[in-house]
């Protein structure tokens, strides 16, 4: 078993607000990241796959195709976008790193080959914070 | 030349998290979306500003230091930090109401919040990253 790993970043505004509390409350939970103007990130996207190296090429996958993968499947969706209110796949959804993470793994399973395998997203929102999702 | 007369440069690093939106707006949509792209998507987008502040002068007899760190630590937490961290840099400063808030200016913006706050005599000059490979210094001589 190998684990193969591409990087990728985008930026993006957000804020961290459930509508159905009082703003009262929600800078309570969620301090200045409940800014009602929004604040922003640089993400960084780790995507890790896994499986066995094919034979003739020696790769697990293609680099190229997954990175064309993320970049059709999440980067287009997020880049310099407000993920409150652009983004289709967190309509409804609180936006932290987590649900974020969960929803880019939501977004990639489908497009993936049979053979390959997607083991881990990992999403820093900072150089200091990160989350990882396992599926 | 004694050790005494010579300068030193010092530098503290400091980070926040902003949203904004570059544009300019005697533009119609159109041209500020040919000039700069997604960048001037109407519902923002945002990024982690990473901010060094260079201040380079001879150190001081008496203490060693060319400015106590603490000093500037908390100078550039009153100066920017409270004034940018988490915020929309377009609406909720009063910076960039006629200003497009780019790192160039962002930058020159820093920079004469902390010159009001610095010793004069000492020099000063901010670098500031909007992403790990885009990132502008002022003054830039």
């Amino acid at each position: 078993m190998v684990y193969l790993t591409r990087l990728e970043h985008f930026n993006a505004a957000h804020k961290l607000y459930n509508p159905g509390w009082s703003r009262e409350k929600n800078e309570e939970v969620f301090g200045k990241c409940a800014n009602e103007n929004w604040h922003g990130h640089n993400y960084d996207l780790y995507v890790t796959i896994k499986g066995e190296p094919d034979p003739d090429t020696g790769f697990l996958f293609d680099v190229k195709k997954l990175s064309q993968i993320i970049k059709d499947q999440v980067i287009e969706k997020v880049d310099h976008r407000n993920l409150n209110l652009e983004v289709d796949f967190l309509s409804g959804k609180m936006c932290s790193t987590e649900n974020l993470a969960i929803g880019i793994w939501q977004q990639l399973v489908p497009h993936l080959p049979s053979e390959i395998t997607l083991h881990c997203i990992k999403l820093y929102e900072t150089p200091r914070i990160y989350v990882e999702y396992f599926g | 030349m004694s050790v005494r007369e010579k300068k030193v440069a010092v530098f503290r690093k400091e980070h926040f998290n902003a949203a904004h939106r570059i544009f300019n707006p005697a533009w119609d949509d159109r041209k500020n979306e040919e000039v700069f792209g997604k960048c001037s998507n109407p519902n923002y987008h945002g990024h982690n500003y990473e901010l060094i502040v260079k201040v380079t002068g001879v150190p001081d007899a008496d203490t060693g230091y060319v400015m106590d760190m603490k000093v500037l630590s908390r100078i550039t937490a009153e100066e920017v930090l409270e004034k940018f961290d988490h915020k929309n840099l377009n609406l909720d400063t009063v910076f960039f109401k006629d200003l497009n808030p780019t790192a160039e200016h962002i930058a020159m913006v820093i920079y004469e919040l902390l010159r009001a706050r610095i010793d004069p005599k000492l020099e000063l000059q901010v670098r500031l990253y909007e992403t790990e490979r885009n990132f502008v210094e002022y003054p830039a001589d």
